[in-house]
């Protein structure tokens, strides 16, 4: 039994051992969704860089600005692209034939984009392109390897170049600046988190509301556990 | 009293619809066991769960468009843009693995206290189809959110129809009515999904309440109350369903939905297992993920299948898998019904068969490696091995003295008591008093409490002791 | 099973506990069920207001447009029908319209903001089809009390040109007044009155 037992923690290990070493370490986007102000400047950033080539028709102006705190006026003028209605989703300009012929592929829509690669995974690609003369683009990625995107965000962070590691456990892979960017490294950190961040809001914008009515539901039933308890002991000296 | 008019409209409606005399046959005077312990809620919250899934799989078909072009969009249109939608639509998706949670330890039950065993083997056959209808169920209603994980999964399994020799290419193509899954699936799915299956759920549910109710309930004691009866002809160690067990269910229910609202606020994903990441991906024909799975409720039956070299013979063993469940009734030869009385053969097959469906459920989520593949051979290996040579082993088992009336169970407060008891003594067996030193620090840390440090030779004592317990639990 | 010594008040008590905390609980439930069957933001959306140019309309011209998915009229009234609109008070059921909807604005005998512009929603306050525009004085049809007006077909109820339900008819009040404004003179927006936001 005992011996059962170890094979079966072994093979847990073995397993999750497996999966692990075959990615890139992710480095930890720091998400807050009450922080409003990392979400605004987060907007304006997808607008600016990212809504060009992706959509988030998934969400509406209107619903961003009610939930980060925006007046409706300002969203339109400030964040929002020339001539958006508030009750318009987040529709990219470029046409999808063009896209194709551009990129080889469809930019994906982003609205769920946080849910299904993860923020840390997000945060990590924006900020592991590296050069490498082989790919159309002129860039590679270390998370995403021959990506179709291009580096949006190259301008404010610089052109880095890969520098290869030796360690115990093998190759390491290092990125290192070429030439620097438009931003130092702290902020273009800081940009990239509030991106990332924005795009876990849009990912689930009803995220801060759920967990707050969670807290009143889980309140209210304590108090029916509770009362439920009690009849239920009340009617139970009959029997015991 | 006098007979007003409200109880005369009452009247008027009984003497025509037996609604007093179903309530008494049903509930007042249905006579439970009253040694009902833990185990015994899941069935009252199967159904909580199922009037769930109906309620709010209605209200998500009145936004939800069966159409590829629109399915996916309009999952996340409930999700954003329809007052509320979110939360129906994380009790239908939460709701589907609390489904699976809550039948699956309904079933260990039975397994438990041999509730499939004579006289209740049509009452497990109804289950088992229940159990069946509800997979049937959950993997087309799986296919609705038209992501990438529906599709694939959708594919996987069909294709496993064309194992079948002969009809089987057909057999899978008149299944999709397409060449691939596509807009014509996902619409008949949605027919299945939304009208179909339930309408047989509903049905079965009530055939097994019928059978349940005909022959009685089973118990801990696994021994039948109806042989010993009082002067009234209830039987001594009955007690009414209506208000006993009610107010236990709704302590049950209770405790359910704080679970089940702490899922639905706080991780509706839990973790990419009820909710898969790659599903808020929408269905690409031309793409498959990198690494598919089908939800964690099928994960021991896909490990099966994948365990098993062959593609018919796979097929087979996953099906088989399923069939051997509906024959417990007579592959278990044992005359004692519950565990508190078999033989050491059995506790100790059934905990290998439960480490064996745990396993095969978390294989089923891994990628597929060599090792893998060895430990999911294993597994389908013990998992068959239970059902299939348990009319052997059941036949020597050495059973322990059946009571004649229901022994008295601990209830949980008891438990607590207890434990409470043996509590300081456990303390002081794990941690050493520390050698009073210091005169600085508050007060309150001063008691003995904080001045207490683990005992690495009591630990190791307790632990090894626990273990023997374990151990002899099963003989 | 002991019976004696129950307390029965107690039992009533918690028994009725347990019913009022479940009650609660299922309205907060219900909320959310019912609630999702209120239009949702995607609806709202398609309610949003509507601009209309009025700058290219001629004297008794019609045109009608979408707003939240039901017909609003927009029509320009020539000056005889403003002078016959006068005369008709006394075969109306609600010729001030007391007990009509509208904006507090357009609450006057020609039931518009500016007299010659009326914009009205389309739709029968009957049981809701579209009426007729049927300017023409007594036509053979609708006989010689008729002095231009609406007309809806469904059930024949009778409007004038302000929209106002004539008496003896099943229609039970005047047609319905959108909340509007003037964003020039020559355009309006539909949906938005003069002073706060309607969504």
């Amino acid at each position: 039994m005992k011996k059962l037992l170890l094979l079966f923690l072994l093979l847990l290990n073995l397993s999750f051992g497996v999966v692990a070493s075959e990615e890139v370490e992710l480095q930890e986007a720091n998400i807050d969704l009450s922080d409003n102000e990392s979400l605004q400047r987060g907007a304006q950033h997808f607008v600016t860089y990212c809504l060009g080539c992706h959509s988030a028709k998934h969400m509406r102006y209107l619903r961003i600005a009610i939930d980060i705190g925006v007046d409706q006026k300002k969203m339109l003028k400030d964040i929002a692209p020339e001539g958006a209605s508030i009750y318009d989703q987040l529709h990219s300009a470029m046409n999808k034939h063009d896209a194709e012929k551009w990129f080889g592929v469809q930019p994906p829509d982003l609205s769920l984009i946080a849910r299904s690669r993860g923020a840390d995974w997000l945060y990590t690609y924006l900020k592991s392109y590296y050069l490498d003369e082989n790919r159309p683009t002129g860039v590679n990625n270390l998370v995403f390897e021959d990506t179709a995107m291009p580096n949006p965000l190259w301008q404010l962070q610089g052109e880095q170049h890969t520098k290869v590691r030796k360690t115990i456990y093998g190759d390491d892979t290092d990125l290192v600046l070429e030439t620097s960017g438009t931003l130092s490294e702290r902020e273009f950190d800081l940009f990239v988190n509030d991106l990332v961040n924005f795009l876990v809001y849009v990912g689930e914008p009803v995220q801060l509301e759920r967990q707050r009515i969670g807290k009143y539901v889980i309140v209210f039933l304590l108090l029916f556990l509770v009362v439920a308890y009690l009849l239920k002991k009340e009617y139970w000296r009959d029997v015991d | 009293m006098k007979p007003n008019r409200l109880t005369e409209c009452g009247n008027w409606v009984l003497d025509r619809f037996p609604a007093s005399k179903f309530w008494n046959d049903h509930m007042a005077q249905y006579y439970a066991p009253k040694n009902f312990n833990f185990w015994y809620f899941f069935g009252s919250l199967a159904l909580l769960v199922l009037v769930n899934q109906i309620l709010t799989g209605i209200l998500l078909t009145m936004n939800y468009k069966p159409d590829a072009k629109l399915a996916f969009d309009s999952v996340e249109y409930i999700m954003r843009d329809v007052p509320w939608g979110w939360l129906v639509r994380y009790m239908h998706s939460t709701g589907a693995s609390a489904f699976f949670i809550v039948i699956y330890l309904h079933m260990f039950r039975a397994l438990l206290y041999g509730s499939f065993k004579h006289p209740r083997e049509l009452i497990w056959i109804f289950g088992m189809l229940l159990f069946v209808a509800l997979m049937a169920e959950a993997f087309m209603g799986y296919l609705l959110p038209w992501g990438q994980m529906s599709f694939w999964g959708a594919q996987v399994i069909i294709s496993l129809f064309s194992a079948i020799p002969v009809i089987g290419d057909d057999l899978s193509l008149w299944i999709r009515g397409d060449y691939v899954i596509a807009d014509a699936t996902l619409n008949r799915f949605f027919a299945f999904h939304v009208i179909a299956v339930p309408l047989v759920l509903v049905m079965l549910v009530f055939m097994h309440l019928v059978a349940l109710h005909e022959v009685g309930s089973n118990n801990p004691d696994g021994i039948e109350i109806k042989e010993s009866k009082d002067p009234w002809g209830h039987p001594v160690d009955g007690i009414p369903f209506h208000p006993y067990y009610t107010v236990k269910d709704f302590v049950g229910v209770g405790v359910f939905l704080l679970f089940f609202a702490t899922v639905i606020f706080y991780m509706p994903e839990v973790g990419g297992y009820f909710l898969e990441h790659a599903n808020f991906i929408p269905a690409d024909p031309m793409k498959t993920p990198e690494h598919i799975a089908p939800v964690w409720y099928f994960t021991p039956f896909y490990s099966i299948l994948r365990a098993i070299p062959d593609k018919f013979a796979g097929v087979i063993g996953m099906g088989g898998s399923i069939v051997v469940l509906f024959l417990m009734p007579w592959l278990d030869r044992c005359k004692v019904k519950s565990i508190r009385y078999r033989g050491g053969i059995f506790k100790k097959a059934l905990f290998l068969f439960v480490i064996s469906f745990f396993a095969l459920g978390y294989l089923g989520t891994q990628p597929v490696t060599p090792l893998a593949t060895t430990m999911a051979r294993l597994f389908t290996t013990i998992y068959f091995g239970f059902f299939l040579l348990m009319p052997i082993y059941t036949r020597w088992e050495k059973t322990k003295p059946v009571p004649k009336s229901l022994t008295k169970t601990h209830s949980l407060e008891e438990q607590f008591h207890a434990l409470e008891e043996q509590l300081p003594a456990l303390i002081d067996e794990i941690t050493d008093i520390k050698p009073v030193n210091s005169e600085i620090g508050h007060p309150a840390f001063k008691s003995t409490f904080f001045n207490r440090r683990p005992n690495p030779k009591g630990i190791a004592h307790v632990i090894s002791r626990f273990f023997k317990k374990l151990v002899e639990s099963l003989d | 099973m002991n019976n004696k010594g129950v307390d029965k008040t107690k039992r009533q008590f918690l028994t009725s506990a347990l019913t009022v905390v479940g009650a609660v609980g299922s309205g907060y439930l219900a909320v959310p069920f019912l609630a999702q069957m209120q239009p949702s933001v995607k609806a709202m959306a398609a309610g949003a207001p509507v601009e209309v140019d009025i700058s290219k309309m001629e004297a008794g011209q019609l045109i009608r447009v979408a707003w939240r998915g039901k017909p609003v009229w927009v029509l320009n009234r020539p000056a005889e029908v403003l002078e016959t609109l006068k005369t008709l008070d006394s075969d109306l059921r609600d010729p001030l319209s007391n007990e009509s909807e509208q904006p507090a604005s357009s609450k006057n005998p020609v039931r518009s903001l500016k007299p010659e512009i009326f914009v009205a929603v389309g739709l029968c306050t009957h049981l809701g089809c579209s009426p007729t525009f049927r300017p023409e004085v007594a036509p053979v049809d609708l006989g010689d009390k008729w002095k231009g007006g609406f007309f809806c077909p469904c059930h024949g109820s009778w409007f004038d040109l302000a929209g106002r339900v004539y008496r003896g008819v099943p229609a039970p009040t005047n047609l319905e007044i959108p909340p509007y404004r003037y964003i020039t003179d020559t355009r309006i927006m539909i949906g938005e009155s003069s002073g706060e936001k309607t969504a």
